[in-house]
């Protein structure tokens, strides 16, 4: 089994606030790994520390066995570690096949070529125009994002970090703020990625933790509080007490244990 | 919603080709800069004037309106355009052409150099970088009297004639109608570069950088491609001020240069390339005629004016219009 990412002895702290201590976690390739905790837990913290857009102040990240704990952001992504990000970041005033055509003449290494128009690079336009058809945002993706619904605009978070053909993918709580059914619809997308393609989210949504995850990583105040298979994890006491200890927090902190983990 | 009924997708290429693809006003605008031949014989001298400002003006569009840097001291690089193309007239480099490239070349070297700090800013800090470049050169320039004129300004420039045929003449004929045909030609590149990939990924960079590491890209690189090839552009308007009007002052690379193509940018509207020119016809021609009635108080007006556009019309004057011309159309249509 070949680790794609691993964090070892990962730390940060924001003044006294110690946000990750100690954070040591390995992803198989091809892994779909749910990352839970409470608010605060520091998870999206986690993933801006593996993704560059913050400086650990101590530990690695080992991207497919190569130390990236020094590697600028835009090299990651390079590489094949790409997220999405909890509050919706794009491009407001571009439409979304604009933006998706942006990711995807990066990833080619033809987003710097200044003569011929976006629109001559047909193949950079197919595709991104099949990544937004393929997440059902081809209707609307002639419009400019900021007039796009919200859950649209999740969609298009997803639609982004897919142009770059990602290796490694991580999802901070791609379904934040979108109605139930849909939700469930966009974590089948995730779910349709080719099975090679390693997979780390956060989800508060206990429903869709268990059934899109393999195992589940579960991190409190800043530290890994233990890491599992569903069932390990829905059956495990001290899991059940911190999400009991933030009530009316979770949708589904009743289904933690219960009958929704498909195994 | 009518789930029943199967939307047909909409076409990204012909999306795309129609914001490619030179539009009728935009035909008529070309066409009637040459009007001013015929109407205004006697206003040619203050037509290569806005084409000049008008030329330097995109050249800060592209980095404000498209990229989102803000700069106060984008004359630095007008400046050593002007200075760079009157030296070569004055000391016996008179063909006008070469002239030109050099003195953009020149613009563009130092605008790299000046590029790694710059790419390093952001918000206020950048701004007073370049407002900090711009005092510094203009007090450089003027040490260097004995190079530059110092507050003389730059005299005896000799200018050959275009192409060896058409001399500069006393009426401006020949310097309009180079003036706009550099300011074309140069209209033309910009208008592929903002259309092009990177184009693109310089509005991604003005409407969220954070989202452009995200997709990998090597953001600073295209911040200082596009500054370099801005310093140039703003290069080439001073080469051909100093060469139309024989001339260059130290006010070419000065302060106030810098705020006022701004202001012209922002009258016109930014991110659309047209707002530069429309901005310099509108402060130019209303410093002739304000200058004519009260010569003093004219700026009393623009800062008026510049009050109002920014506080009723968004997006400059140009993106009033567009709005305008968007509702003729979809009521047309
Ligand atoms: N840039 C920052 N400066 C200071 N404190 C920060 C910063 N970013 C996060 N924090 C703090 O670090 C802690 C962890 O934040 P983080 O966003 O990682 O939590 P999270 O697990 O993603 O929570 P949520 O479920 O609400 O998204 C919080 O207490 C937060 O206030
Ligand atoms: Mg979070």
């Amino acid at each position: 089994m070949t680790i794609a990412l691993s964090t070892d002895g990962l730390a940060k702290s924001f003044g006294s606030l110690a946000v990750t201590r100690q954070v040591s976690i390995n992803v198989p390739q091809g892994g779909r790994f749910a990352l839970i905790g409470p608010n605060g837990a520091g998870k999206t913290t986690l993933i801006n520390l593996m993704t560059g857009l913050l400086k650990p102040d101590g530990g690695r990240i080992l991207l497919g066995g190569e130390d990236i704990t020094a590697a600028p952001a835009a090299a990651r992504v390079k590489r094949g570690l790409v997220r999405t990000f909890q509050i919706n970041t794009l491009f407001l005033n571009l439409t979304p096949l604009e933006a998706v055509t942006l990711a995807v003449c990066e990833r080619r290494g033809i987003a710097g070529h200044a003569w011929r128009t976006v629109g001559a690079h047909r193949d950079a336009v197919d595709e991104a125009f099949a990544i937004l058809t393929s997440l059902r945002l081809g209707h609307d993706c002639l419009r400019l994002t900021r007039e796009l619904a919200y859950g649209q605009q999740r969609l298009l978070e997803i639609a982004l970090a897919l142009a770059t053909k990602p290796r490694v993918l991580l999802l901070d709580e791609p379904a934040a703020g979108v109605p139930r059914d849909e939700s469930a619809e966009l974590f089948s997308a995730i779910a349709a990625l080719p099975s090679d393609v390693t997979v780390l989210f956060i989800e508060h949504d206990m429903n869709l933790v268990f059934r899109f995850a393999s195992r589940i990583i579960v991190l409190v105040a800043g530290g890994v509080l233990t890491e599992g298979t569903p069932q390990e994890i829905g059956a495990d006491p001290r899991v059940r007490e911190v999400y009991l200890g933030n009530r009316g927090h979770l949708p589904a902190t009743g289904s933690v244990g219960g009958g929704h983990a498909h195994g | 919603m009518t789930g029943a009924v199967v939307r047909p997708l909409p076409d990204p290429h012909a999306f795309l080709a129609r914001r490619a693809r030179w539009s009728a006003p935009e035909i008529l605008f070309w066409l009637s800069t040459l009007l001013p031949f015929w109407l205004f014989p006697d206003y040619l001298s203050l037509a290569s004037q806005i084409a000049v400002w008008a030329l330097f003006a995109i050249s800060v569009d592209l980095i404000l309106g498209y990229a989102g840097i803000v700069t106060l001291g984008h004359a630095v690089f007008f400046g050593i355009g002007a200075y760079t193309a009157g030296l070569l007239g004055k000391h016996g480099w008179g063909e006008p052409l070469s002239g030109l490239l050099i003195a953009a070349t020149a613009a563009a070297a130092v605008g790299f150099l000046i590029s790694f700090f710059v790419v390093r800013a952001r918000h206020l800090a950048l701004l007073m970088i370049t407002i900090g470049i711009v005092f510094m050169a203009r007090e450089a320039a003027n040490a260097l009297h004995w190079i530059t004129g110092g507050s003389d300004g730059l005299q005896g420039i000799r200018i050959d004639p275009v192409l060896g045929r058409f001399e500069f003449d006393l009426w401006g004929t020949t310097a309009y109608g180079y003036a706009l045909a550099v300011l074309f030609v140069a209209f033309v590149f910009c208008r592929r570069l903002v259309n092009s990939p990177f184009g693109l990924a310089l509005q991604g960079i003005r409407e969220n950088p954070t989202r452009m590491l995200a997709i990998g890209s090597p953001m600073r690189w295209r911040l200082q491609q596009v500054f370099t090839f801005s310093a140039g552009l703003a290069g080439l308007a001073g080469a051909v001020l100093a060469q139309t009007t024989e001339t260059v002052s130290l006010e070419s690379l000065g302060f106030q240069r810098s705020a006022d193509v701004v202001i012209m940018l922002i009258l016109g509207g930014t991110g659309r390339l047209y707002g530069g020119i429309l901005g310099a016809v509108i402060f130019l021609v209303a410093r002739d005629q304000l200058s004519d009635v009260n010569p003093r108080y004219w700026y009393f007006w623009i800062g008026m004016l510049l009050i109002g556009v920014v506080l009723f019309m968004r997006d400059g004057l140009l993106g009033g219009l567009s709005r305008l011309w968007d509702r003729v159309r979809g009521r047309g249509a």
